[in-house]
This record gives structure tokens, C-alpha cells and sequence, in this order.
């Protein structure tokens, strides 16, 4: 489903090269985690993957079933069904937060040519969703995101995951902010989504949520690189004994 | 060199003199209001404010009136169904009011060229100082409008509009209501039209204790017309008003806002916003004296500004030196979408009072590009996703008004020109 190809990138502002021939390939059907010490370049690639127009990519390819989505905008990625979970959700004072569902929402309708969801099926849809998540519909009627707690934007964000049901999922430290019951909560909700027909990437700092989204592959990044590959035994490995002994093995 | 010789009049200038001429035996009037239209005619005569005048420093008036069209007693207006449903509605139509409006239960109508012929608005007619052109302007010409009167204790529970609505030429008009003690009402002010008009237009609202009203001057002249109004209100004991007004049309507005706090206690709230766009000039000037101790004011006003359009705000607080207590806040904030538009802030406190809490701030900026792709990153487009946060920009202040159907008006009338501006 998703394919990097010898990615390297850089900050458009400075030049500073962040991701430096990064190779993964992630199947439809599998959880993958990107682990790796801070500075790896972990949100980087997240940003990539969605499009922010502050990096540049100046070589390489990422090919999302077989197509690369280097020219694509980021509504483009969205609709296609590219998700991004924010580490850090932007607060977006005016926005009402039901409005903004319903504009992404139908907005994805419309660029893979469905009708709009008609007002009960939109409410019943998120009402439904809100309740797995164990979310409050009146911070809803708040504007997006703001003067939400940090575990409540994390909840948000799979909020709009679940509804958007995208076919691959990003998760950008999902887990940083959230106190344990929130951890089971959020990881729930991301495991309801598992599906042969979707791939998500998990990328995280610690083995704890991976304990919750149990990965198939896990991949560790370092200095723009996937420098070892494994399965889930990797991680428990990293934490055992920290990313010193896989960066020294690469060097 | 004669440093006080009058400069050659302009053609507007000349214009406006030579029409006062050929109108004057036509507008009413008894003696007395012929005496202030005359003084009127007299300030005019010295020239039409230039940047060198203070107040007019970001809207040379003269240098931007460049035509003045002559009146047309025979050009129709439309009346508009009203902003808010249910409105009883006063509407002027190309500068006349008119007989047959509907009756207001507690509240007492009049034409106002009924008021001019019989000289009992006279003492209201002077302009507020020397640089007051619009006051001058109105003074000289107007012909019509409505006076209300609002009767103690009446609650009205649907807005009053009053619509000034133009069909070219010149339109001159003016509205003065009272608001009785422990009254409350909102009022829609609406100024548009269909024409390359110049008009001026007046509010004068008495506000008496305990009072509490909402008005709302929703302003969407074509882009050939020129605006230029006043809204004055003295503001009795206890009593809260909340202005908000909507600049969205116009090739050349002036809004004055000329507030006066009069009993202690009393509340006043100014929300609005500008929506610029093409080659058009806009200037919202608020003078607000805190009179009394213990009164309070806040001041929030959003701006779009795209094409080349120009904008002002001139905010001027006044604090008397017995005005102690006086807690006052004012914001100015603009959102800039185009190289070629401009805005001008121009904050202005004067405090005589020792005990007193005051603030401005203004801000200047552009769409935030980390909400634009959080936005796009769920598949919302780039062009709806800027729509959505310009929107949102201005929506904040709407939708702090409290009444749900006002907000909901007040949003329609943003959309539309979103739609038209998009």
C-alpha cells in the first residue's frame, strides 16, 4: 500500500536535510511501528506523508498503491484516504468543531463522487463515534480543538479518523499526552480500525502504546533512515536496552 | 503668501454648494431648521475635510469625493425583506420615508420630514464639531428618515429595521430614537441600495436608564456608492448598548461612531467588521467618552481585507477626569489576503482619570499556514479550507451576540458576501 523508495527531504526554509534515503514499504492489512530516539526524523516523514509544504522532497519516490503522491496537495492525499493524526492538533479559534466534520467529510463525498450525508446520518455517524471514544458530544459545539486538554485533541483526531475511514493511517505520537485509561481508550479505537483492506503506521518514542496496538512490523529510524527492521520482539528489545545498541549494530 | 487663503473648491464641493441651492426651497423645514441647514451650507463652503485635519488623516475626503450626483426624485428603490424574519420594518426608499408603516406596540413613529416641517428636531441638528463634514452634510440636506420612540418598559421582542435604501442620486436621511427607561429592543439599520448615490445618514439613540438595546448597522452599498454615516448615542444610567456593524460593499464609507456615556453604570459594547474588497476605501471613526465614573466599554473589530481595498479604524477613548473606575478594552485585528490591500489602526486613549483600567491592541496578519494544512489534510481544499478560516475569523465576533436568530442572520448575510467575494 505505501511505498518510500530511497526518500530524502529537506526543510524548505534552511535546507537542512531531515530524511536521508529512507526505504519502508507497508502492506494493506498491517500495523507498522516507527520508533526511534528523538531527532530521527520521525514527525518529518509524517509530514511528508501529508503533504506540509515546509519540506521538499529532492529525491526518491512515495508510491501509495503504486502512485507516487509527490505532486499531490494534501486535501489531494486526504481524499485519497491518506490520514494524519497530529502530535499537536492546531487549535483553530471560529471553526466550529461539528461544522468542520461535516465539511471534511462531505468534501471527501464529493471528490470521490458521493452524495453529501444528509444531516441525521451525519449526526448519528459521529454521535456513534464520539461514544466509543468516551467523548463528551458538547466539546463538540466548541470550536476545534481549542481549550481541548491534550488527551481530549488526541481523541479527536481518531475521532475524525474513525469517520473519515481512511485506507492508511499515520499516527504521530498519539500516545504523548494521554494518561493510561485515555491510552486504552485511543488504542482501541485505532485497533477497531484494523482491516486487510487499511494500513497504519504507527510512529511513537516508547513501547507502551505498541503494548495496546500490537505492530507487525517495527522499524527503527535514525538520522533519516530506517536503520533494522523487525517484528514486534524489536520494540520490546528498544526498551530493554534503548536504541544505543541498534544505532552502534548500523554504524 | 497667504497661508489661509481658501483653496479653489473642488468640483464635488462645488456641486454640493450649487445643490443646495436649487434644493433648499425643497426640503422641509421651518425656521429655525432653515437656520441650521444654513450654518451647514456655511461649513461646507470652507472645504471639505483634507488629511491635514486630524480626524480625517487616513480619508482625505476631499481629495476622494470626486463626483457628486445630483438628485433624482424619480429613481425607485426597492424596500428588502428584512435581515431578521418577522422585522417591523421602516423603510426610506431613495430618501423618502414613507406613510404607511405598521404599528409598533409601545413604540411611537413619526416621519421624520414631518419633524423638519414642524422644527421640533431643530435643537438635534448641529453638527458635533468643526470637523464634523457628515454631521454638516446631513444637517444641510437631509429631507427624511423616521423618529422612534420607544416607551418605558416596552419589550419589544422583534427587531425594529430601519432600511435606507438608495436608487442613485443623492440620499439624505436620519433616524433618531429614544429608548425609554428599562426598554429593550434591537434594531436592525440597514444601508444599501442599487446606485452610484452619495448619501449621508444619521442615527441619533437616546438610550434612558436601564435601558438595553442591540443595534446592528448592516451596511452593503454597490461598490459605485458613497457612504457616509454617523451613529451617535448617549448611554444613560445602567444602560448597555451593544453596536455591531457590518461593512460589506461601498467604493467610499465613512462610519462614525460617536458614543457618550451619561449615567454611571452604563455598558457599552462595540463589534464589527469590515469585509473589503476591490478598489474601495472604508473608514469606521469611533469617538467614545467615558463622562461618568464607573462605566465600561469593550471594542472588537475584525477585518478582511483583499483586492485593493483600503480600510480605517480610529479608535478614540475619552476618559473624563471624573470618570474614575472606567474599565475600557479595545481590539482591532485584520486579516490581510492580498499584497495590494491595506489597513490603518489608529488607537487613541486620553485619560484625565487616575483610577482606570484601559487597553488597545491591534494585529495585522495573514491566514495561519499550520491551520490552512490542517485543514487540507482532511480533505477539505484549498479554496474552501481559506474560506473556512476566513470565515472564521469574522464569525468569532457574530456569534457573540446572544440572540441565535441575529447570529444566524448576521452569518447568511456573511456567507453571501463570501460567495460574491470568494
Amino acid at each position: 500500500m505505501l511505498e518510500i523508495r530511497n526518500l530524502h527531504a529537506r526543510i524548505v526554509d534552511d535546507g537542512t536535510e531531515i530524511i536521508r534515503g529512507l526505504n519502508l514499504t507497508v502492506k494493506a492489512g498491517e500495523v507498522a511501528a516507527i520508533m526511534g530516539p528523538n531527532g530521527s526524523g520521525k514527525s518529518t516523514l509524517s509530514y511528508i506523508l501529508a503533504g506540509r509544504e515546509d519540506y521538499e522532497v529532492t529525491e526518491g519516490d512515495i508510491l501509495y498503491n503504486g502512485q507516487s503522491i509527490l505532486e499531490m496537495d494534501p486535501a489531494e492525499r486526504a481524499t485519497s484516504g491518506i490520514f494524519l493524526a497530529f502530535q499537536y492538533p492546531m487549535e483553530i479559534p471560529g471553526v466550529a468543531t461539528m461544522e468542520f466534520l461535516k465539511v471534511a467529510m462531505n468534501e471527501q463525498r464529493k471528490a470521490r463522487g458521493e452524495e453529501p450525508l444528509k444531516i441525521p446520518e451525519f449526526l448519528k455517524r459521529v454521535k456513534d463515534a464520539a461514544a466509543s471514544l468516551n467523548m463528551d458530544m458538547a466539546m463538540l459545539k466548541r470550536p476545534l480543538n481549542v481549550g481541548f486538554s491534550g488527551g481530549e485533541k488526541k481523541r479527536a483526531e481518531i475521532l475524525q479518523m474513525k469517520l473519515l475511514e481512511p485506507k492508511l493511517c499515520v499516527l504521530d505520537e498519539t500516545d504523548s499526552g494521554l494518561d493510561i485509561d485515555a491510552l486504552k481508550i485511543v488504542s482501541d479505537g485505532v485497533n477497531a480500525l484494523r482491516s486487510q483492506e487499511r494500513a497504519i503506521v504507527v510512529i511513537t518514542h516508547y513501547q507502551r502504546l505498541l503494548e495496546h496496538i500490537v505492530p507487525d512490523s517495527v522499524h527503527v529510524l535514525y538520522k533519516g533512515q530506517v536503520i533494522k527492521s523487525g517484528d514486534k520482539s524489536l520494540a520490546l528489545d528498544l526498551e530493554a536496552n534503548g536504541y544505543a545498541g541498534v544505532i552502534g549494530e548500523a554504524a | 503668501m497667504n497661508m489661509h487663503s481658501t483653496p479653489q473648491r473642488t468640483q464635488a464641493e462645488t456641486a454640493l454648494i450649487d445643490a443646495f441651492g436649487e434644493r433648499l426651497s425643497l426640503l422641509p423645514g421651518d425656521g429655525a431648521v432653515t437656520l441650521k441647514r444654513d450654518d451647514a451650507i456655511e461649513a461646507i463652503k470652507h472645504g471639505l475635510p483634507t488629511r491635514r485635519i486630524e480626524s480625517w488623516h487616513y480619508t482625505d475626503l476631499r481629495r476622494l469625493l470626486t463626483s457628486v450626483p445630483a438628485f433624482d426624485p424619480t429613481a425607485a428603490a426597492k424596500a428588502l425583506p428584512p435581515i431578521v424574519e418577522g422585522s417591523a420594518i421602516l423603510a426610506v426608499l431613495n430618501g423618502v420615508s414613507s406613510a404607511k408603516f405598521s404599528a409598533i406596540e409601545g413604540v411611537s413613529v413619526q416621519r421624520l420630514s414631518e419633524k423638519l416641517t414642524d422644527g421640533s428636531i431643530a435643537p438635534g441638528m448641529d453638527p458635533y464639531g468643526n470637523d464634523d463634514a457628515i454631521g454638516a452634510l446631513n444637517t444641510a440636506f437631509v429631507a427624511d428618515g423616521y423618529f422612534v420612540d420607544i416607551a418605558d418598559g416596552t419589550a419589544l421582542e422583534k427587531p425594529i429595521e430601519l432600511q435606507n435604501l438608495q436608487a442613485g442620486g443623492q440620499v439624505h436621511v436620519r433616524f433618531p430614537v429614544r429608548v425609554g427607561a428599562g426598554a429593550k429592543a434591537a434594531v436592525v439599520e440597514r444601508q444599501a441600495g442599487e446606485g452610484a448615490a452619495l448619501g449621508s445618514s444619521v442615527s441619533q439613540l437616546v438610550l434612558g436608564e436601564g435601558a438595553e438595546v442591540t443595534w446592528l448597522i448592516v451596511q452593503e452599498q454597490p461598490e459605485t456608492a458613497t457612504h457616509l454615516a454617523q451613529f451617535k448615542a448617549h448611554l444613560g444610567k445602567n444602560s448597555k448598548l451593544t453596536l455591531f456593524f457590518m461593512n460589506a460593499g461601498g467604493k467610499l464609507v465613512r462610519q462614525e461612531i460617536v458614543v457618550r456615556t451619561t449615567g454611571e453604570g452604563a455598558d457599552f459594547k462595540l463589534r464589527g467588521i469590515n469585509l473589503l474588497a476591490g478598489d474601495t476605501h472604508t473608514d469606521v471613526t469611533m469617538v467614545l467618552d467615558h463622562a461618568v465614573p464607573h462605566t465600561t466599554s469593550t471594542e472588537v473589530i475584525r477585518n478582511v481585507v483583499t483586492g485593493k481595498a483600503r480600510g480605517v479604524f480610529q479608535g478614540r477613548i475619552n476618559v473624563h477626569q471624573y470618570a474614575q473606575k472606567t474599565n475600557a478594552k479595545m481590539a482591532c485585528n485584520t486579516l490581510l489576503l492580498s499584497d495590494d490591500g491595506e489597513f490603518s489602526t489608529k488607537p487613541e486613549l486620553e485619560i484625565f482619570a487616575d483610577d482606570v483600567i484601559c487597553g488597545h491592541g491591534a494585529t495585522v496578519t495573514e491566514i495561519d499556514h499550520n491551520h490552512l494544512f490542517y485543514l487540507m489534510a482532511r480533505g477539505i481544499d484549498e479554496k474552501s479550507a481559506r474560506g473556512l478560516l476566513v470565515k472564521a475569523f469574522v464569525a468569532e465576533v457574530i456569534e457573540e451576540l446572544d440572540d441565535e436568530t441575529i447570529v444566524e442572520a448576521l452569518e447568511t448575510r456573511l456567507d453571501d458576501w463570501f460567495v460574491a467575494h470568494g
